[in-house]
């Protein structure tokens, strides 16, 4: 595995060689640096920590400030460990990450938090489809989700029944995104298809063939 | 860097862009668009009056109407598609708007616009 964290910045969109207009996000990914690299004597797990973006010194706790010192870089915003890097991408302490670790056509997959969407019923959370007919006597259950379960067996709700809730604002992880673009110097990768959050919204990107 | 100027530096470098006349919502276009009928390719003229450019950048589009027959045609044209061959400029018009949705209203003679002397 090979990855990155970056900042989605915003969408657009690319016409392909066939002259289709496709859909694509472009993230901001690295330069990343390798903050920790955890081992199997030290910690009892491989991993290596990378750390983005600027922070304020005057922000930093005097921990995280030698934390950084220690890599040989300023402190930054956030901070992600990455398990199981291949051998050829396994880095040392300190080395910077930048986004031509990926290669343009190659397939990644994205991890953010998907936008929150407050308490939603169960048409939007679910998938259901509703009452489907807004005449035939129907006035007011539209959206509603319809049964629970049968009644005197098992005379409870099951767990896990779907209902109601608060919906978004979940670790969310899009799979097979192909890398359309890729500016080096800029550190801008360019993927095909949408990501999970805002803009501006930490990503953690990943290629694991 | 912030986001808007990263993605101007996107837009700018990444999406190839064409040159076209200047034209604005009121002005007579013909837009020769490139048209796929299983392996054949021709170009189709699509003639008529802009009634909205919108949209910025690489993902810029514009609004043709024509009347067809007696019927009215629109056609929303994305400024930088490679399927456009060219864009011919026939007639500068003179509206008031940016976007003159009313025309969509008006039929015949009221439907006119004054051409605009150059």
């Amino acid at each position: 595995m090979s990855g990155l964290i970056g900042k989605k910045v915003g969408m657009t969109s690319i016409y392909d060689a066939s002259g289709k207009n496709i859909p694509c996000t472009v993230i901001e990914a690295g330069p990343c640096v390798i903050t920790q690299v955890r081992t199997l004597e030290n910690d009892g797990y491989e991993a290596i920590q990378m750390a983005f973006d600027e922070k304020k010194e005057k922000r930093t706790s005097k921990a995280l400030k030698g934390h950084f010192a220690k890599a040989g870089t300023t402190p930054k915003k956030y901070v992600a460990e990455f398990s199981r890097f291949e051998k050829g991408h396994r880095k040392k302490f300190g080395d910077v990450l930048k986004a031509d670790v990926f290669i343009e056509g190659e397939f990644i997959d994205v991890v953010g938090i998907s936008k929150g969407k407050g308490f939603q019923g169960v048409v939007k959370r679910h998938g259901f489809a509703g009452v489907g007919q807004a005449t035939h006597g129907q006035h007011n259950r539209l959206r509603a989700p319809g049964s629970l379960g049968a009644s005197s067996w098992p005379s409870r709700v099951f767990k896990g029944m779907r209902m109601a809730g608060r919906t978004g604002g979940n670790r969310v992880k899009m799979i097979n995104l192909l890398v359309m673009k890729i500016d080096p110097e800029k550190n801008l990768v360019v993927v095909k298809g949408s990501v999970p959050g805002p803009n501006g919204s930490y990503l953690i990107l990943e290629r694991w063939s | 860097m912030n986001h808007t100027e990263l993605m101007n530096h996107v837009q700018e470098n990444m999406v190839e862009k064409k040159e076209w006349p200047a034209f604005k919502a009121g002005d007579n276009v013909t837009v020769h668009y490139m048209i796929k009928e299983g392996n054949k390719e021709r170009i189709q003229p699509f003639q008529g009056v802009v009634i909205q450019r919108r949209g910025k950048l690489a993902t810029e589009t514009f609004t043709v109407r024509k009347i067809s027959g007696n019927i009215g045609v629109e056609r929303i044209f994305p400024l930088h598609s490679p399927f456009i061959e060219k864009i011919v400029l026939n007639r500068r018009g003179v509206v008031r708007r940016a976007r003159i949705s009313y025309l969509r209203k008006l039929r015949g003679k009221k439907a006119r616009i004054k051409e605009k002397r150059m």
